[in-house]
């Protein structure tokens, strides 16, 4: 059956286009088609977070959405947030309060907690609990996630401030 | 994991939609968040050889609020009900349920469509569609036509829609009095044990009128008007609440799973429910 579909993603800035089946999974389309490996596949049952990416605005576990309903879509992964070279102040934060262990859930954490911070500049520690309820870690008992998303919360609120 | 093939169409307004089921019977779906479909897809528990993408079908989002009715598109999300000030101001219960339905990620994909219209007795929406007496909208072929919440569920997965048709809107008046949306359930994003809508009016100090239903405690949700009768006239004292529950017990009818056996379902169900009335009558 031959029903390919042209697709075209905006991921991370950058422009791609090419031909799928619709029934591909778009975290198989990040990682194994665009070699962008930051989402990780955790469950495939989306429930864990490890593949969340933003997706026109929205968090979304890309383990559950076809590459077509993404097709013309703007797409933001964890390397689109920032690297090894120029870290994200919550990829900072994560490191300075060890909000991570074995670092398979991070890349969905810091990227549902980017949106996180972007609809509230200034949660509370049971807010995060709230908002990052659809990222499962199996390492931390999530203490210093949470203190890490905090800490970057302050950080880009105190650089907000000195901007202003 | 990777589904069966199929079609994938994305049109831009509901005539195409209605087209498409036309042409395809029953090898067409709609796809509205996908958090129901797609599991079932990649498990091969459902084919859909045509899959007919909702998104771009702006009329179907929107919220709108006219004195007390209120009208929600099928495809706004838990996460536009979360964030709509002026919904939450006239109908709380709606901000209430919404919150406790799966998860962040989830709620930007999952529609009060979807979650209406599926008849999965886990979701959410429908009993609190049925504590609302909300109106469900259909499209199809023939035209528009418009069920009540009360009617529309008729087993597991089995409802009043035909193939053809689509749920396009739900549509309630706004309740007045108190409210309370509890759920008992395992771990975030599972779904209920047990969950409660309530609402209740007052006069005079006691219950004017009430409403009342639970979900996944039978194949479809249920809504007990035995349980209300038994608050009316009453004080929601503890023996008024506990009549309202016993109603309520006769009507559920709870199957084993994963979730436990009959006699905790129906044990976590006369809790949840005493919290919800009280929950409710406090805020009345």
């Amino acid at each position: 059956m031959s029903n390919k579909m042209h697709i075209k993603l905006n991921v991370n800035g950058e422009g791609h286009e090419f031909l799928a089946e619709p029934r591909e999974l778009l975290i198989y389309t990040l990682r194994e088609r665009l070699n962008i490996t930051g989402p990780h596949i955790g469950c495939e049952t989306s429930h864990c977070g490890a593949c969340t990416v933003t997706i026109n605005g929205k968090s979304v576990k890309a383990c559950t959405m076809f590459v077509a309903q993404a097709d013309g879509a703007d797409i933001t992964t964890i390397e689109g947030l920032g690297g090894p070279d120029n870290m994200h102040v919550l990829q900072e934060a994560f490191r300075e309060h060890h909000g991570l262990q074995c670092g398979y859930c991070t890349p969905g954490m810091i990227t549902r907690a980017s949106k996180l911070l972007e609809e509230n500049p200034n949660p509370t520690e049971e807010e995060v609990r709230f908002g990052m309820a659809g990222n499962i870690c199996r390492c931390t008992g999530y203490q210093n996630i949470v203190k890490s998303i905090l800490a970057a919360a302050s950080e880009l609120n105190a650089a907000k401030e000195a901007a202003e | 994991m990777i589904p069966a093939s199929f079609d994938y169409h994305r049109p831009s307004d509901m005539d195409g939609v209605i087209a498409l089921l036309k042409e395809h019977g029953d090898d067409a779906r709609v796809l509205a968040g996908g958090h129901s479909l797609i599991p079932m897809m990649k498990l091969r528990m459902a084919e859909v050889p045509h899959l007919i993408d909702l998104q771009s079908i702006e009329s179907l989002r929107g919220i709108s609020i006219n004195g007390s009715r209120v009208t929600i598109g099928a495809m706004v999300t838990q996460h536009d009900i979360i964030n709509h000030s002026e919904l939450t101001k006239v109908a709380p219960i709606m901000r209430e349920t919404s919150l406790q339905i799966a998860d962040p990620q989830v709620r930007y994909m999952g529609t009060v469509g979807g979650n209406v219209a599926n008849g999965d007795p886990g979701n959410d929406m429908p009993g609190l569609m049925q504590c609302l007496d909300a109106t469900l909208h259909l499209v199809g072929p023939d035209g528009t036509r418009e069920v009540a919440a009360r009617d529309y569920y008729e087993a597991a997965y089995v409802t009043a829609r035909e193939e053809d048709e689509v749920l396009t809107a739900i549509s309630f008046d706004a309740p007045s009095g108190g409210y309370s949306y509890e759920k008992q359930k395992r771990k975030i994003g599972d779904y209920a044990t047990a969950a409660a809508a309530v609402t209740i009016q007052t006069s005079g100090g006691k219950v004017s009128s009430a409403s009342i239903a639970m979900t996944n405690l039978s194949d479809v949700p249920v809504w007990s008007e035995a349980a209300a009768d038994a608050l009316v006239g009453t004080a929601c004292d503890a023996d008024a609440i506990k009549a309202a529950v016993n109603a309520m017990l006769d009507d559920i009818d709870p199957t084993e799973d994963n979730r436990g056996p009959v006699a905790f379902k129906r044990h976590v169900a006369g809790i949840i429910l005493t919290r919800a009335i009280t929950r409710a009558w406090d805020r009345a």
